[in-house]
C-alpha cells in the first residue's frame, strides 16, 4: 500500500514533467520523483519498531548482537544510498535552477512553447 | 604489472580539480596538464588490453559483497580503449578549437570529469556505484551542452538535462525494485540471486525501468527527442564525446551488461533489443536525410548507428536464448561491439570535422557551404574517409561491422533484419553523398574566399582518427588483434559466468 502511494507520487511528478509549460514547474517535477524515489528507498530498509543497527566495540564480545538484533534492526544501506542521492539531485538541481536563470536572460520567459528555436 | 583499477577515475578527477586553479592567465599550462591526463589513460588502456589484464578491486579492502568493487573484464576493457581514444583526440583538438570560447580550463575540468565518470561506469561492479558514476558523467555533459550560455544552447541544454534526469530516476528506482527484490547491490550477487531464485514481477518491472532509463541515456528511438538537440549544440569536441562514448557508456554498455550479465538474455528481452534497435535505425536514418545543419545531420546518424549496434547484440541474444550454435550469436555480438567501437571513431571524425568548417566558415548550414575542397584539402580528406566509413564502404572501418551484423542475421536465419541492415547503409550513403556534395563540390559562396584551412591540433587530432578508420578492419582480419582485444568482450557476453567468476575470485 504504501509502496503504491510512493510510485502515485512518482506519477505525479512524471505528469507535471510531460504537461507544465513553465520551466520551473518542470524542474519541481523532477524534484518530486527524486523525492519519490528517496521515499521508495527508505521505505525498502525501514521497519516498524526497528532499531538503530549501530554495533559498538565490544558488543560481538558481549553477545548484544544477535538473531534478534538484525530482525529487530532496520537496514542501513538504503540511508546511505538516499544521502548519496540527495547530494547528487543537490547537484544537479543547482544546475537545471541556473540554467533556468540564463534561460530567463535571454528569452525573458519561462514558457517552453516560446521558447523554441531548435527545430527538426 | 597490475594496474590499480581506480587509477582510471582518480586519475581524470584529480586532473579536473587541479585544471580551473590555474584561472585565465595560466590556460596554456592548464590545457597541458589535461591533455597529460587523457595521453596517460590512453597509454594505460592500450597496456591493460595488449597484456589482458582482467580482475576486480576491492574499495577499502572490504570483501566483495560487503564493500564497493571495481571489475576490469572483455568487455570493460573495450569500453575503456574506447573512451581513452576518443577523449584524447577531443581533447587534443580543444586546444586550438576552444581558444574561440572564454573559462577554458572550467571547460577541460567539466570534460575530465565526464571521462571519470565514464571509466568509473565501465568500471564499476556495484549497480549503485554504478548509478553515481554515471550521474557525475550526465551532470558535467549537461553542463558542457549549454557551455557556450547561447539561446539554442541553453534550451538544448534544458532539454537534455530534463530528460536526463527522468531517466536517471527511472535508472534509480530500477535500483531500488531490484535491491529490495534481491537484498544485494553487487552485480555478480545480484545475478547469482537471480539465477538461483528465478525472476519474478518486481524484477521484470525493475528491467522495464532500466531499459527506459539507459534507453533514455542512450538515445534509442521512442527516446531519441534529446539527441539531436543536444549534440548540435555543444562545442564540437563535446559533439564527438557524446555522440562517440557517452551515448555508448551511459546507454548501451550499462543496458547489455545489466541485461546480459544481470538478468540472462531470454527471447522477449532479446526481440525488445532487435526492435528498439531496427526503429533507431530506420527512423534515425530517414530523419538525416532530410537535415541542412551539418551537425545535427550527423545527430540523426547516431541515432541510428546506434541501432546497429543493438540490433547486433540483440541478434545475438536471440540466438543464445533459443540455445542455436553460440558461434552465430558470437558472430552477432562481435559486430555489434565492432561497430560500437567503429561508430565512436568515424562518429567523432565527422563531429571534429564540422568543428573544423564552422571555426573556417562560422556556418554549418549545407545551403550556405559549397565548394571547399580547395579551400580546405585536409579537412575535406578526413571528411570523406569518415562518410566511407560510416557508409559502410569497403574497405573503411563501418563495412567490416556491418558486414558482421548482416551475416550473423542471414545465418539466423532472419533475411528480413539483414535487408532493413543493407537498406539503411545505402541511405546513409546517400545522405553522405549529400554532405560532400554540398560542402565540398559545388560553387565557392563569395563570402567564402577567404577561408583558411584549420592548424596544428585541429589537423593532428583529425589525423589520428582517420588512420584509426582506415586501419582499424586490422582489428577484426588480424587475428591476435582480435583475440587480444575483441574475442574477450565477447565471451563475457556469450558465456554468461560474470557473476561465478567474481565470487570464486579471493
Amino acid at each position: 500500500m504504501l509502496y503504491s502511494m510512493c510510485f502515485l507520487l512518482f506519477i505525479i511528478g512524471l505528469y507535471c514533467v510531460l504537461v507544465k509549460k513553465n520551466m520551473v514547474k518542470i524542474v519541481l517535477g523532477i524534484v518530486i520523483m527524486e523525492y519519490a524515489v528517496n521515499l521508495f528507498l527508505i521505505m525498502l530498509g525501514y521497519r516498524l519498531g526497528g532499531i538503530a543497527p549501530i554495533i559498538g566495540q565490544n558488543d560481538y564480545a558481549s553477545g548484544v548482537v544477535d538473531a534478534s538484533f538484525t530482525q529487530a534492526s532496520v537496514d542501513p544501506l538504503p540511508q546511505a544510498m538516499v544521502l548519496t542521492a540527495i547530494v547528487i539531485s543537490l547537484g544537479s538541481l543547482a544546475l537545471m535552477i541556473s540554467i533556468c536563470i540564463r534561460t530567463y536572460e535571454r528569452y525573458g520567459t519561462f514558457d517552453i512553447t516560446q521558447i523554441r528555436r531548435l527545430k527538426g | 604489472m597490475m594496474i590499480p583499477l581506480p587509477l582510471f577515475v582518480a586519475l581524470p578527477l584529480a586532473a579536473a580539480f587541479i585544471v580551473p586553479l590555474f584561472g585565465q592567465k595560466k590556460r596554456s599550462f592548464a590545457t597541458l596538464l589535461a591533455n597529460i591526463a587523457t595521453t596517460c589513460l590512453l597509454v594505460l588502456a592500450i597496456y591493460v588490453m595488449l597484456t589482458g589484464q582482467s580482475g576486480i578491486y576491492k574499495v577499502g579492502r572490504w570483501s566483495v559483497p560487503i564493500g564497493i568493487n571495481l571489475v576490469l573484464d572483455g568487455l570493460s576493457g573495450l569500453m575503456l580503449l574506447t573512451i581513452s581514444i576518443v577523449s584524447f583526440a577531443a581533447m587534443l583538438f580543444s586546444i586550438r578549437y576552444m581558444e574561440q570560447y572564454t573559462a577554458k580550463p572550467k571547460f577541460l575540468s567539466l570534460f575530465l570529469l565526464m571521462v571519470a565518470g565514464m571509466n568509473g561506469v565501465v568500471l564499476s561492479g556495484d549497480i549503485f556505484n554504478m548509478f553515481v558514476f554515471l550521474e557525475i558523467a550526465s551532470i558535467s555533459s549537461y553542463a558542457l551542452v549549454g557551455f557556450g550560455c547561447e539561446h539554442e544552447e541553453l534550451e538544448a541544454s534544458f532539454k537534455y538535462m530534463v530528460l536526463g534526469s527522468v531517466a536517471s530516476m527511472f535508472i534509480l528506482l530500477g535500483i531500488g525494485l531490484v535491491y529490495g527484490m534481491t537484498g544485494t547491490l553487487n552485480l555478480a550477487y545480484i545475478s547469482r540471486t537471480i539465477q538461483q531464485a528465478g525472476l519474478n514481477n518486481g524484477l521484470y518491472f525493475a528491467l522495464a525501468m532500466f531499459i527506459v532509463g539507459f534507453g533514455l541515456k542512450a538515445a534509442l528511438v521512442p527516446f531519441h527527442a534529446w539527441l539531436p538537440d543536444a549534440h548540435p549544440s555543444a562545442p564540437a569536441p563535446i559533439s564527438a564525446m557524446l555522440s562517440g562514448v557517452l551515448i555508448k557508456a551511459l546507454g548501451v554498455y550499462a543496458l547489455i551488461r545489466i541485461i546480459f550479465n544481470i538478468y540472462g538474455v531470454s527471447i522477449p528481452i532479446g526481440w525488445i533489443l532487435i526492435t528498439l534497435g531496427v526503429l533507431s535505425m530506420v527512423i534515425g536514418v530517414f530523419l538525416a536525410v532530410g537535415q541542412w545543419d551539418f551537425k545535427r545531420l550527423l545527430a540523426y546518424h547516431s541515432i541510428s548507428q546506434m541501432g546497429y549496434v543493438v540490433l547486433g547484440v540483440g541478434i545475438g541474444g536471440v540466438i543464445l536464448a533459443q540455445g542455436k550454435d553460440p558461434a552465430w550469436a558470437s558472430l552477432a555480438i562481435l559486430g555489434g561491439l565492432f561497430h560500437l567501437m567503429n561508430h565512436s571513431v568515424f562518429k567523432s571524425l565527422l563531429f571534429l570535422t564540422s568543428g573544423s568548417i564552422e571555426i573556417a566558415t562560422g556556418t554549418r548550414q549545407l545551403k550556405q557551404l559549397g565548394g571547399l575542397a580547395e579551400k580546405m584539402p585536409v579537412t575535406r580528406t578526413m571528411c570523406t574517409v569518415a562518410s566511407a566509413a560510416i557508409a559502410g564502404v569497403p574497405p573503411f572501418n563501418g563495412f567490416w561491422s556491418k558486414l558482421l551484423i548482416v551475416l550473423a542475421a542471414v545465418k539466423a536465419q532472419y533475411f528480413g533484419l539483414a535487408a532493413i541492415t543493407i537498406l539503411v547503409s545505402l541511405v546513409t550513403l546517400i545522405s553522405f553523398l549529400k554532405v560532400q556534395r554540398y560542402i565540398f563540390l559545388g560553387d565557392l559562396p563569395d563570402k567564402l574566399n577567404d577561408v583558411k584551412e584549420s592548424k596544428g591540433s585541429m589537423l593532428w587530432s583529425m589525423g589520428i582518427l582517420a588512420c584509426l578508420c582506415v586501419g582499424m578492419g586490422l582489428l577484426l582480419l588480424w587475428e591476435p588483434l582480435r583475440e587480444q582485444i575483441l574475442t574477450p568482450a565477447v565471451q563475457v557476453l556469450v558465456q554468461n559466468v560474470y557473476s561465478s567468476e567474481i565470487i570464486s575470485m579471493p
